[in-house]
This record gives C-alpha cells, sequence and structure tokens, in this order.
C-alpha cells in the first residue's frame, strides 16, 4: 500500500502548497484548487482506510503507522465536513499541512506485521477509536482556530500586520468557531471515553484502572472541561479561550502519543512499531 | 481670439474689434482652504452649515464682482467657487466677506488659503470631486458632498450656465475616474477604515451597540457608515450639551445619554466612536477594566477621532478591548496608497483631459469665438449649397455665378447681423454667458462636444 500512501501524501503536499498560494495571493481560485485537492487526497485516503479495514477485518488502528493515518484521515475529513457548512478557507492552511506531516511520518514507520489479537474485534472498541479520532480530529482544528486567533487578535491589537489582518476572519468568527470545535469535541470525547471504559470493563473486567492512559485522558479532559465551564459561566472568550484551546490540545497530543511512547500503558499496542 | 480668420472687413458688424468684444471672459476663481493647508480649528471655525452656504452664496451672488458662485463645505474643506466679472476685487470680497462673517482676518487667513484662477480652479474642483485631493485619496463622500453642496447652491439660485457645466463636467469626471481606475476600490475613508476594522472584530455588525460620544462631524460619517452596515444596531449618543445629542441620535433613530452615563452604558455597547473637544480621556482604563467581566469578554472596540484623545490608549492592553485612535486608521489606509499611486496617474490623466475639454469650451464661451462660430457654421452651409446648385448650372456665366455667390454672402452677414449685436450686448445687467451658452446650443456650435 506504500503507492497509494504516496498518492495521498502528494495531494495532501499539493493542497498545503495551494493553502500557501491562498495565503498569499489571495485568489479564490487557489483555495478552490486546494480544496478539491484536499478532497481528492481524502477520497484516496480513505480508499486507503477501507482496504486496510477488509484486510484486517477491523478497525486500521492497531499500532503506530496505522494510528497515524486513520489520525489523518479523521483530520482531512473533519475539516472537509466543517469547510463544507462554514466558511473558515483559512484553516485549510492549518489543516492540510498537519494532516500531510502526520502522513509523512506515517510513511517512514514501518507497519508492524503482527496480527491484530482477537480484543480488538469489539464494537465498542471500534466506536471508541472512532469517536476518540474524531475529536481528536475536531480539538486539532479547536487548536488551529486558536492560533489564528492570537495572529489576528495580534495583529488586530499591535496595528502593526496588515497582512494577517487583511486575509484571516474576525476575531469573534474565530473565537466563536473554536468554541463549537471544542464543544463538539468535547462531547465526542467525553461519548468516546465512555465507550473506552464500558471496553475496559468487557476485556478488563474493570472501568478504571490507574492506567497511565486512562488518567492522562481524564486531565485532558478536565483541561477542556475546565475552558467550557469559565467560557460559559465567567466568559472565557478571545485570548484566553485561544490559549486554552492550544493547551488542551498539546495535553491531548501528549495523552495521544507520548503517553504511549514514553510511559508504560495498555494502549501501547496502538502505537507500536 | 483677436484675429479674425479670412474676413472681408467691409462690414463692421461682422468684425468684432477688441473694444468691442466681452471685455472678461467668464473668469473662474476658487479659494479654498483643506486639510493640507489649514488646522482643524481653523477648518471648523470657517466651516459652513447647509443654512449659512444657502445665505453666504446668495450674499457673495449679489456682489456686482460676482456672477456665479457655490461653496463647499466638508469637514475636511471649504472651498469658494466663484465666475468673477474682476478677478481681483471678487477675490477681496470673499475674502472680506469670510472676515465679516467668521472674524478670520484676511491677513491669517491668506496665509492658509489657496486662490486658484482659470484652468487651475477647474482642476482642483475636478480633483476635489474625483477624491483625488481627499486626505484619504479616492474615498468615496466627497462626490456626495459636493453634489450636494451644488444642488444647494443651485436651490439659492447663486449657479449660471459655467458653474453648472463646471459642475456637471466634474460628476462625470468623478465617475470616469471612479470607473476607469482602482482609486475607489479599498477601504479609503477613516470611517470605512473603521467599519473595516470592526468587520475584523466583529463577524457582523447586525444588532452591535454603536455608543456615540461627542456629535462631531468625522463621528457622524463614521455612524452613518456604521448604520449602513448594521441591520437593527441600537445607536446611543453622548455629548456634552444634551441638546444635540438629542437631535442627533433623532436623526439616525438612537437614543440620547449623559455623558454620566456612558461608564454604565459600556456594558451594552459595542463599538464606542468618540470625538468629543475633551483635554481629558473621557474613558478611562478604570472604567473598562471592571465592565469587560460583567461583558462576559465581549469584544469591545474603541474609535478615537478625536484630537487630543478621548480614549486611555491603555484600554488597547485590556484583553478584547481594542482603541484605535485616528493615527492608527490612518495607518490602516496608508497600507493601500502605494497601489493607488499608480492609479492616481491614470486619474490625473483623466483629469487633465477634463480639464482641456473645459477650458476649451470655456474659452468659446466668449463673443467672438461664437460670433466666429456661427459665421463659418453659416458661410459653410451656403458655400455648399451655391458649389451645389451652380454645379447643376452649367450654363451660366462667370458674372452669373459671381452674382449668386455675392448674393449668398449678403444673405449670411444679414442673417448674422441682428445675433451679433445682440451677443455683443444682450443688456447691460444681463448674464452674457446665458445668452451665449444657448446660442452655441441652439446653432450646435460645439459640435455635440458635451
Amino acid at each position: 500500500m506504500a503507492s497509494l500512501h504516496f498518492i495521498i501524501i502528494l495531494f495532501y503536499l499539493f493542497s498545503s502548497a495551494g493553502y500557501a498560494i491562498f495565503l498569499f495571493a489571495q485568489k479564490e481560485i487557489f483555495h478552490q484548487i486546494s480544496y478539491r485537492l484536499l478532497m481528492a487526497g481524502f477520497v484516496a485516503h480513505t480508499a486507503w482506510v477501507g482496504y486496510e479495514a477488509v484486510r484486517l477485518g477491523t478497525i486500521p488502528a492497531h499500532n503506530l503507522h496505522h494510528t497515524l493515518c486513520f489520525a489523518a484521515w479523521c483530520l482531512a475529513g473533519v475539516y472537509l465536513l466543517v469547510k463544507y457548512r462554514f466558511r473558515l478557507n483559512m484553516l485549510g492552511l492549518f489543516a492540510a499541512p498537519l494532516a500531510l506531516v502526520i502522513m509523512i511520518a506515517a510513511f517512514f514507520i514501518p507497519e508492524a506485521t503482527a496480527q491484530p489479537s482477537q480484543i480488538f474485534k469489539s464494537l465498542w472498541l471500534v466506536v471508541h477509536i472512532v469517536i476518540i479520532f474524531i475529536a481528536e480530529a475536531s480539538m486539532a482544528l479547536a487548536c488551529g482556530t486558536g492560533i489564528l486567533y492570537l495572529i489576528q487578535e495580534h495583529a488586530v491589537k499591535t496595528k502593526s500586520n496588515r497582512f494577517f489582518l487583511k486575509r484571516l476572519p474576525s476575531l469573534e468568527f474565530l473565537d466563536r468557531t473554536g468554541y463549537v470545535f471544542i464543544a463538539a469535541g468535547f462531547t465526542l470525547l467525553t461519548i468516546g471515553l465512555i465507550t473506552g471504559f464500558i471496553y475496559a470493563q468487557l476485556v478488563w473486567g474493570r472501568f478504571w484502572s490507574w492506567n497511565n492512559k486512562e488518567i492522562w485522558s481524564v486531565i485532558t479532559w478536565l483541561i477542556y472541561a475546565a475552558l467550557l465551564h469559565e467560557r460559559l459561566v465567567a466568559g472565557w472568550r478571545g485570548r484566553r479561550a485561544a490559549i486554552m484551546s492550544i493547551i488542551g490540545f498539546a495535553a491531548l497530543l501528549f495523552t495521544f502519543l507520548g503517553v504511549n511512547l514514553l510511559m508504560e500503558g495498555h494502549h501501547d499496542e496502538f502505537t507500536r512499531w | 481670439m483677436t484675429n479674425l480668420p479670412d474676413g472681408n472687413g467691409d462690414d463692421p458688424l461682422m468684425l468684432p474689434d477688441i473694444p468691442d468684444r466681452n471685455p472678461d471672459p467668464p473668469h473662474i476663481v476658487l479659494i479654498g482652504i483643506n486639510h493640507k493647508t489649514a488646522p482643524v480649528e481653523m477648518r471648523e471655525k470657517l466651516a459652513f452649515c447647509p443654512d449659512e452656504t444657502a445665505n453666504a452664496v446668495a450674499i457673495l451672488r449679489n456682489s456686482p464682482d460676482i456672477d456665479e458662485v457655490m461653496i463647499i463645505s466638508t469637514c475636511n474643506r471649504v472651498e469658494v467657487l466663484f465666475i468673477a466679472k474682476e478677478p481681483s476685487r471678487a477675490v477681496l470680497k470673499v475674502f472680506s466677506y469670510l472676515e465679516e462673517t467668521r472674524g478670520i482676518s484676511p491677513d491669517i487667513l491668506k496665509t492658509m488659503a489657496y486662490v486658484y484662477h482659470g484652468d487651475a480652479a477647474v482642476r482642483h474642483i475636478f480633483r476635489v470631486s474625483a477624491s483625488l485631493d481627499s486626505m484619504m485619496i479616492g474615498e468615496p463622500q466627497i462626490l456626495g458632498q459636493v453634489k450636494e453642496a451644488f444642488k444647494a447652491s443651485v436651490n439659492a439660485k447663486s449657479t449660471g450656465v459655467v458653474i453648472n457645466r463646471l459642475m456637471h463636467k466634474a460628476f462625470s469626471t468623478a465617475k470616469r475616474v471612479r470607473s476607469e481606475t482602482g482609486i475607489g476600490g479599498h477601504a479609503v475613508s477613516i470611517s470605512y477604515a473603521a467599519v473595516e476594522l470592526a468587520k475584523k472584530i466583529f463577524d457582523s455588525l447586525d444588532g452591535k451597540t454603536v455608543l456615540l460620544v461627542g456629535a462631531g462631524e468625522m463621528a457622524e460619517l463614521a455612524v452613518e457608515h456604521l448604520t449602513r452596515n448594521t441591520a437593527a444596531g441600537n445607536l446611543l449618543v453622548a455629548n456634552r450639551t444634551f441638546a444635540s445629542a438629542v437631535a442627533l441620535a433623532e436623526r439616525f433613530h438612537g437614543q440620547a445619554i449623559r455623558l454620566e452615563e456612558i461608564p454604565e452604558k459600556l456594558k451594552i455597547a459595542d463599538i464606542i466612536i468618540s470625538s468629543t473637544g475633551s483635554l481629558d480621556f473621557v474613558i478611562t482604563v478604570s472604567q473598562v477594566q471592571p465592565i469587560m467581566r460583567q461583558r462576559k469578554n465581549r469584544p469591545l472596540f474603541f474609535i478615537d477621532i478625536a484630537v487630543p484623545r478621548d480614549i486611555d490608549p491603555a484600554i488597547n492592553k485590556i484583553a478584547n478591548a481594542y482603541v484605535y485612535d485616528i493615527d492608527d486608521l490612518q495607518g490602516v489606509i496608508h497600507e493601500n496608497i502605494e497601489t493607488r499611486q499608480a492609479e492616481s496617474v491614470k486619474a490625473e490623466r483623466i483629469v487633465d483631459e477634463s480639464v482641456i475639454k473645459f477650458m476649451e469650451w470655456l474659452e468659446n464661451l466668449d463673443v467672438v469665438p461664437t460670433i466666429i462660430g456661427l459665421r463659418k457654421k453659416l458661410t459653410a452651409i451656403a458655400e455648399m449649397e451655391v458649389a451645389k446648385t451652380l454645379h447643376a448650372l452649367d450654363h451660366l456665366s462667370a458674372d452669373d455665378r459671381q452674382a449668386i455667390v455675392k448674393m449668398t454672402d449678403a444673405m449670411v452677414k444679414k442673417f448674422l447681423h441682428d445675433p451679433t449685436l445682440f451677443l455683443k450686448n444682450p443688456g447691460s445687467h444681463r448674464n452674457k454667458s446665458v445668452y451665449l451658452n444657448f446660442a452655441r446650443k441652439l446653432f450646435n456650435l460645439d459640435n455635440g462636444n458635451d
């Protein structure tokens, strides 16, 4: 599947380049092309996911190579879906390269040859993985929106950088979109965690085992919960919300990769390589 | 205009010599001050409100030295455009009128005012209308302001043939500049810049509450733009003199408040436009800081167009509060200046073309060229018809032919006799330009060069 993987990378690469050109040239045509390229990449990516799923008989997320590819697929898919609904063209500048980087990283990580063990073939697990990955994609986009917010806020505050001021959408829009991403991501994260606990109960006979992965998952969840709570109660908007969404995503990334790679835990097999 | 082409000089009526011609062809003069030549205090002092304009043009028009007059007064400029019989006396008349009514001595005024004559005045008025002389080149409001000013002067019956034509040319030139160059393409005037910025802070301006502090002209313009961009937004107007706050609020369907209520209203306002004459800050950090929590950090956008400033710039450091003063807004506009520079070359060329065409028309709007034009036209018709007729009459002798040519020449002269006399002296109190213009139109002497 290396050739298909390569094709996906090419599509994402050209899409990223297109978004970069769009950033400077601001011609709608570049955005259209980049969007179509990303879509083409996503179609190829979907073919890859389908092929692997059929080959393995389950969701392709049982080693680091697969996990990364699947994460990139979710990211591209969620962005395309969001883009279809909202005018968030500039976020492609964040989503496309991120998907590209993940796919390139995955390209250099050899695929583990071991067949997935029997415990992977559970509906709860599939639901858990799909929901968590979509939540992560949503949080990634929230982080991207947060970064755009900080850039735009800096431009408005300092009155110096007209480059971004002209190109990025309004602060209010970025703030609200980030909130939508986090609200959606948080809901999915919650459901994903619950399905994870149920699955743990089914496989290991207990919901909670003080595992590193579990602890970090809950920490991440708490960060986002705090962010949402403060927003609703104390009106944490704008800059603080944007920074929190970046911090939250950093915690999420650590939970996703860092814990598996640096600490011992029961998700290790997902990131084995 | 004095040497006549190929005329037979036997009829004195046909050869208007120098003393007979209109001693002063329409002389266009423009006296003005703008943002480049005079500080805002001076411009404010000179500015005419609409009622004053009507009054002023009526008074100036009654001066024996001034045939037509019009006044353009905006926050960036005051321009008095007039057609003078005797330019130097008319200029003095305008200066003394301004001294009487505005209390500005001509000596001071002369250091700031520019006085343009003839084609320089025409060019200036074209450039002003085309927004090439604006503080923000290309800003679209000026054309509307000039049109309003013209309308006011027309209503006061102070304009005539020359100014009417001049202004119509100014409008069409401005239109050409707008459509053929990219000058008006971007966010340009201060108020445009403010609205553009507001759109970078707020997703939509619909339903946003605008608080106007002070009732200056610039603030009014900004509000006009904002309200054009906001559907069902609220407007609050605060002013030191409550009555003018009420008046302005009424105009924009807003609500007047007192200055003391401002801190309270900051809770509900989203965009604050301030333009008071206050020497101290009207809104301070200590007023805004506690409000942000109550607003749940919804963004607050301060537009400070007052000099000295009304809004403490330190407020910009508060999260979700943004302060732009007039310099910042101009910085926003400066961005576009380079591209506009190239476009303005094109625009100046269009203006030059229009000036040349207008001056051509104006120079022809004189007794001599009109009579020459009339005679040329009639002679040409007569000669053509004679040639046609003689061509068909081969049997005529040379003498017969000569007689027919002579007859037509005489007819042309007789036809022209009365019109020439009339155009030279239509009556002592009458404006010659009107009749000249009419004669030129009646005989289509400007060849549809309209």
